[in-house]
C-alpha cells in the first residue's frame, strides 16, 4: 500500500449498487501525481461506474474518495471540475455548433463592459491551444475539424477547467493511428505537468504505451493494480477476462461431430473501417465461437454477416449458391437471424407486450399484408414461453417489465419463430443471472444438435469454450486465428488474443 | 467560406437578385418612399421575428406569438377607452404582462420538461381567449397620444419616411444582434441549441436561459403588439391569426436552421424584407392575386430546407477531407 503522499487521487472501498446488481464492489483506485493509469475490464466489469462516482456522475453508495489528501464528494460533474477533476468522453462532449474559442470558454467569456470580448477570447484561445500544438482558426465552429481535434479541444478545456485529474474515457475509439499518435504526445505533455491521468481505453497495444500502471476490474471487483513495465500481456488478459473454469466444463463434455455440408461461405468478406476482409464456413449443426476483446471487430463482424451494414468486398454463398446480404431484409429471407448485443437498445420494444415482441421478426419476414392471427400469435407465444422457459406472469405483459434474462429468451425466441438456419447471436449471457446463464448455454447446445448453424460473440471465455465446435479469434478487427477440437481452450484463446507478432493470414 | 455563413450569404444574394429583378420591372420600387413603406408594414413581423429567432436557435419554437399580438392590440384598446390611463403607461403595463407570460411558458417547458410546441400551444389558446375576454369587438383606438406618435418619423432623401415603428424595428434588430453575439446569454442560447444535454455538462444555467429566451420572446410579441396598435389604431381579438407562421418563415429564409444553433439575427431581417419585397411587388403588379405573394413564400421555404440539407452534407465532407 502507498501512502497518501505520493497519491493524488485515491479512491478506497468505492461501493455502487443498481437495483438487483452490485456494480461496483469495494473497490480501491489510486492515482499518482503525473502518472497515466490504464483503467482496464471488459463490458461490464464496472470501468465506467467507478469513473462516474468519481466524477460526480453518479453517488456512490460508500466508500471516500481522497484529492490531493482532502476528502471531497463531487455532487456532479461540473462540481467534480472545479474540484480539479475532469473528463473527456468518446463522444466528446462540446457543442458542434459554437466556434472552437466559444467551446473553449463558454461560460467564463472575457468580457468588457458587460459585453463578451471577442477579440480577446479568440486570443487566449490560440494561446490555450499553443500549448497542445494545435494551431487553428478558432473562430471556425467545431464542427469544421476532426474528432481527433475536437477530443483535444475537450482536454485542454477540461485541463484549463480542473487542472489536476484528467480522466480520458475510450479517447481513442475514433481516431487512426497518426491521431492517436498525436494525442499520445499531449498525454505526455500533461503528465510531465503533474497531471494524473486515468486512461480507459480496449486496446492494450496503447495501454503498453501510454500508461505506467494498470489496474483491472471484473465483475465491480478490483482484480488488482500492477505496474505495466512488469506486467506480461497475456497476465493481463487473464486478469480481464479470468479463465479459471474453463478446463473443467470442457472436460465434462464429449466432443460433438461436425460433418455436415459447409451450408454458408464468407469469402474475403470485409467492409473498410469496420472489418478486415476474412473467409468464414459454416456447417449445419456447428456453433462457431468469436473470441476477442472488445472493439476487436467481434460486433463488426456479426453485422456484415447480418447485412446490417454492407460488405464492400468479398461474396456470400448459401448452400452453394451465391448471395446478396444488403440488408437484414435480405438477410432474414435467406433464413438468417441476428441478436443483437444490447437488447435494451436493438432489440426489444419495451412498452410491447412478451407475444407482440416474439412474433415482430415473423412478422416482419411475412410483410403487413400477410398479418399473424391472433390465435397463431397466442399459439407461438405461448411455445415459446414453454420451450424457453420466459418467467411471465402472461403474454401480454409489457417485456420491459421481465428480467434481463427472461428478456434475453424472448428476443431469442423471437428469431426461432422465424425459424432460421443460421442465428448470430451477440453477447446472448450479458446481464443476466448465473441460472438463466446456463440455460441459454444449454438451449445454444440443444439448437446445434437439431441442425442450425450458429455464430456466437461472448466476452466469456468459458462459456465460449463450453459451446463451440470451432473458434475464431479476433484482435484490431481482423480474424487472427482459428481453434478447433483439442486446441479449444482457454489458454490457446488467451494465447491467441495475447500474441502481437502473429497477424493472421490478412 | 465557413459553412455557417452559407445560409445567410444565400439570403442576402436572392434577396439582392430578386430586388433588381423587381426593379428592372418597375425602376419605382427603389424609392426610398418604398423601403420605407416597407420597413413601416412590416414593423410589427420584424420585431415579433427577432423574439423567434432567437426561441429557434435555442431548439424551440414559439407558437403564442400572434395571439400576445392580439391580447396586447385589445388590452390597450380596452384600457385606452375605459381608463385615463396614459398609452406609455399602459405599454409597460403590457409589456410586462408579455414578458411574464412568456417566462411562464419558459419555466413549463424547463420544469415540466414539456416540448415547446405545446406548451406554446397552449400559450397561444389562452392569450388568443384572454383577449376575447377583454372584448369581442374591433376596438378603434382613438387616443392623441397615438396621433402625436404616428406623426413622428425621419425623413430620407427623396420622400421616403423612416416612422417611428419601422426605426423602433431596426433598433430591435440592432439589438437582438448585440445580444446574439456580444453577450454570454446569446452564446447559451447558441448552446442550447447545439446540444442541451452537452451545455448543461459544460456547465450552462439550462433553466435561467430556457426562461429568459421565452421571456424575450413575449416580450417582443407584446412590443410588436403595441406597433401593431400603432400601424391599425385598433385593437381586435382576431387580429394577428398566422403571425408566429410568418414570423418561423422569416427565420427559416433568414438562415437559421430549425432544429437550432445554427443561425443570425441579421439574416431574420433579410427574411423579413424578402417577404415584404414579394409583397410589395404583387401590389406594384396589380394583376397578380395576394395568393402569390404565399405561393412564392411556400417556394421560398421548400427551397431553403433543401439548402440547409445540402449545407449539412458539405460541411460533413468537409470534415471528412480536413
Amino acid at each position: 500500500m502507498q501512502t497518501i503522499g505520493d497519491n493524488l487521487l485515491s479512491a478506497t472501498r468505492i461501493d455502487k449498487i443498481f437495483p438487483g446488481a452490485k456494480a461496483l464492489d469495494k473497490v480501491d483506485f489510486h492515482l499518482r501525481r503525473g502518472e497515466v493509469h490504464a483503467l482496464l475490464g471488459e463490458n461490464g466489469a464496472g470501468k465506467s461506474t467507478l469513473v462516474k462516482c468519481l466524477t460526480g456522475a453518479y453517488r456512490r453508495d460508500g466508500g471516500t474518495i481522497l484529492l490531493d489528501g482532502v476528502e471531497v464528494d463531487p455532487r456532479d460533474t461540473f462540481n467534480a471540475q472545479k474540484l480539479g477533476i475532469g473528463t473527456v468522453y468518446q463522444e466528446v462532449n462540446l457543442l458542434p455548433n459554437l466556434t472552437v474559442a466559444e467551446n473553449l470558454f463558454l461560460g467564463r467569456q472575457p468580457r468588457r463592459l458587460g459585453f463578451v470580448d471577442v477579440a480577446a477570447m479568440n486570443r487566449q484561445a490560440r494561446a490555450l491551444l499553443e500549448n497542445y500544438e494545435l494551431d487553428l482558426d478558432v473562430t471556425r465552429t467545431l464542427d469544421s475539424y476532426s474528432v481527433a481535434i475536437q477530443q483535444v479541444v475537450a482536454i485542454a478545456r477540461a485541463v484549463d477547467l480542473s487542472g489536476k485529474v484528467l480522466i480520458l474515457d475510450e479517447p481513442t475509439a475514433s481516431l487512426d493511428a497518426h491521431e492517436v499518435e498525436m494525442l499520445f504526445r499531449i498525454v505526455r505533455r500533461l503528465k510531465a505537468r503533474g497531471l494524473g491521468i486515468v486512461f480507459i481505453t480496449h486496446f492494450l497495444e496503447q495501454v503498453y504505451e501510454i500508461s505506467d500502471r494498470i489496474t483491472v476490474l471484473r465483475n465491480g471487483q478490483l482484480v488488482g493494480t500492477r505496474d505495466t513495465a512488469t506486467l506480461e500481456r497475456r497476465d493481463l488478459i487473464s486478469m480481464m477476462i479470468g479463465r479459471e473454469l474453463a478446463a473443467e466444463i470442457r472436460a465434462a463434455r464429449e466432443e460433438p461431430d461436425v460433418t455436415g455440408p459447409v451450408r454458408y461461405r464468407f469469402k474475403d468478406y470485409g467492409r473498410k473501417g469496420h472489418i478486415s476482409p476474412f473467409d468464414l464456413d459454416v456447417r449445419a449443426g456447428e456453433v462457431v465461437g468469436i473470441a476477442g476483446l472488445l472493439g476487436s471487430g467481434r460486433t463488426e463482424t456479426a453485422e456484415i454477416l447480418f447485412g446490417a451494414h454492407r460488405a464492400d468486398s468479398g461474396a456470400a454463398e448459401v448452400d452453394g449458391k451465391t448471395v446478396q446480404l444488403s440488408s437484414p431484409r435480405r438477410a432474414i429471407a435467406q433464413r438468417f437471424g441476428f441478436c443483437p448485443e444490447d437488447r435494451k437498445t436493438d432489440g426489444i420494444v419495451g412498452d410491447l407486450s412478451v407475444r407482440e415482441n416474439i412474433v415482430l421478426a415473423l412478422q416482419a419476414r411475412r410483410g403487413w399484408t400477410r398479418p399473424i392471427s391472433r390465435t397463431e400469435q397466442n399459439r407461438l407465444a405461448d411455445h415459446y414461453i414453454r420451450a424457453l422457459d420466459i418467467r411471465t406472469a402472461d403474454r401480454e405483459k409489457p417485456i420491459r417489465l421481465l428480467s434481463g434474462g427472461n428478456q434475453q429468451k424472448a428476443i431469442l425466441a423471437r428469431w426461432l419463430a422465424t425459424e432460421p438456419e443460421f442465428l448470430i447471436l451477440d453477447e446472448p449471457t450479458r446481464g443476466i443471472d448465473v441460472g438463466a446463464h446456463a440455460e441459454i448455454v444449454r438451449l445454444i447446445e440443444g439448437l446445434r444438435e437439431k441442425g442450425m448453424s450458429l455464430l456466437v460473440i461472448s466476452s466469456e471465455i468459458e462459456e465460449l469454450v463450453a459451446y463451440s465446435t470451432r473458434i475464431l479469434v479476433l484482435r484490431d478487427r481482423q480474424h487472427v486465428a482459428a481453434l478447433e477440437g483439442n486446441r479449444i481452450t482457454a489458454d490457446q484463446i488467451i494465447e491467441a488474443i495475447a500474441s502481437a507478432n502473429e497477424r493472421g493470414a490478412a | 467560406m465557413k459553412p455557417k455563413y452559407l445560409p445567410l450569404t444565400a439570403t442576402i444574394v436572392i434577396f439582392v437578385l430578386s430586388y433588381a429583378l423587381c426593379a428592372a420591372q418597375y425602376p419605382n420600387i427603389l424609392s426610398t418612399r418604398v423601403i420605407g413603406n416597407l420597413l413601416t408594414d412590416n414593423a410589427f413581423l420584424g420585431i415579433a421575428a427577432v423574439g423567434m429567432t432567437f426561441v429557434i436557435l435555442s431548439g424551440g419554437i414559439d407558437l403564442s406569438i400572434g395571439s400576445v399580438i392580439a391580447f396586447t392590440g385589445v388590452f390597450l384598446a380596452v384600457v385606452l377607452e375605459n381608463t385615463g390611463i396614459h398609452p406609455l403607461a399602459a405599454f409597460a403595463m403590457v409589456l410586462l404582462i408579455a414578458t411574464l407570460f412568456g417566462a411562464l411558458m419558459g419555466a413549463i417547458i424547463h420544469y415540466l420538461e414539456m416540448p415547446a410546441f405545446i406548451v406554446t400551444l397552449a400559450g397561444m389558446f389562452l392569450a388568443r381567449g384572454m383577449a376575447f375576454v377583454l372584448s369581442i369587438d374591433s376596438i378603434a383606438i382613438k387616443h392623441p397620444f397615438y396621433g402625436t406618435m404616428k406623426g413622428l418619423y425621419y425623413k430620407l432623401p427623396g420622400g421616403g419616411r423612416i416612422t417611428l415603428i419601422g426605426g423602433l424595428m431596426l433598433l430591435v434588430f440592432a439589438i437582438g444582434i448585440v445580444i446574439a453575439h456580444r453577450t454570454r446569454f446569446g452564446t447559451d442560447v447558441y448552446a442550447l441549441g447545439g446540444g442541451s444535454a452537452t451545455a448543461k455538462l459544460m456547465g450552462v444555467p439550462v433553466g435561467r436561459t430556457t426562461i429568459m429566451i421565452y421571456a424575450l420572446s413575449g416580450l417582443l410579441a407584446g412590443l410588436s403588439g403595441i406597433v401593431f396598435s400603432l400601424y391599425t389604431s385598433a385593437g381586435y381579438s382576431l387580429a394577428a391569426v398566422g403571425v408566429e407562421l410568418d414570423a418561423i418563415t422569416a427565420v427559416v429564409i433568414g438562415g437559421t436552421l430549425l432544429t437550432g444553433g445554427s443561425g443570425f439575427v441579421a439574416g431574420t431581417f433579410i427574411g423579413i424584407l424578402i417577404q415584404g419585397l414579394i409583397q410589395t411587388y404583387i401590389t406594384f403588379d396589380g394583376s397578380l392575386s395576394s395568393w402569390w405573394t404565399k405561393i412564392l413564400i411556400g417556394l421560398l421555404l421548400f427551397v431553403f430546407i433543401l439548402m440547409q440539407k445540402g449545407i449539412v452534407y458539405v460541411s460533413r465532407s468537409e470534415r471528412r477531407h480536413a
